[in-house]
């Protein structure tokens, strides 16, 4: 090691702003707050539905219907499929790349094969919940 | 820690990653379609209570919360640490102990379901 090594000045704290990749990882990976919120949006509804109560369950409904809480679930429903989704998508062919026998399966065919099975599983939530028969 | 411990614990961070990613769209929709007023059938009292009554829903939900909590967890502490936190031990631990909460009060609601 060199007596003097060179250390690149370097803020612990606002390092990702100054290149758009290191910008999007951050935008990406603040995500986890909404997956955590939406936790625990689950963990109180399953307590209200614990008490077996349909006054109550018909009370938590209702206390989650008001201009805030549309506001949030639209804005948090827009940024999670653009900063989560989508990006878990793009990055799917170079965290698991597929090859059959001696031929690599392309990135595009991986890409476009979550995006089937994406719709196809929320298509199966919504037949689910009932919102589609 | 060890190889195979890493696996396992990176494994279910992986899984998590993978259901968060791939449901959490369809589950905000559905929070959404309820503060609009528009409840979807499936929501309503007695059809959400047979769901989470059955076994399979039981364990849909758990396995889904679960693992989506432990993911975030995990990445929330990645986050702190770059936002120029260095206090790992402290937050890991915050972190872990706020997502083992959420597990257990899920399997313990579901068990009173």
């Amino acid at each position: 090691m060199s007596r003097r090594p060179y250390i690149r000045p370097m803020s612990n704290t606002t390092w990702y702003l100054s290149n758009g990749r290191y910008r999007r990882y951050m935008l990406r990976e603040v995500t986890c707050l909404l997956v955590g919120f939406y936790c625990f949006l689950a963990v109180w509804a399953l307590a209200v539905l614990a008490t077996g109560s349909p006054e109550r369950w018909e009370g938590f409904l209702r206390s989650q219907q008001n201009a805030a809480m549309i506001a949030v679930h639209a804005v948090a429903l827009i940024y999670y499929l653009i900063y989560m989704t989508f990006d878990w998508f793009k990055l799917a062919p170079k965290a698991m790349p597929v090859q059959l026998g001696e031929r690599k399966v392309s990135d595009r065919s991986i890409i476009l094969a979550h995006y089937v099975a994406w719709a196809a599983l929320t298509a199966f939530v919504a037949w689910l919940a009932g919102v589609i028969p | 820690m060890s190889i195979a411990r890493k696996a396992v614990v990176w494994g279910l961070f992986a899984a998590g990653g993978t259901i968060s990613a791939f449901l959490f769209p369809a589950l905000i929709g559905l929070f959404l379609l309820v503060a609009i007023g528009a409840v979807p059938p499936g929501l309503e009292y007695d059809s959400i209570f047979a769901f989470a009554s059955n076994w399979a829903g039981k364990f849909a939900l758990f396995l889904v919360i679960s693992l989506s909590l432990w993911h975030a967890a995990h990445r929330l502490r990645v986050v702190f640490h770059d936002f120029g936190v260095r206090k790992d031990k402290a937050v890991a631990n915050a972190v872990y102990l706020v997502a083992a909460v959420g597990t257990l009060l899920t399997a313990f609601y579901l068990y009173r379901i």
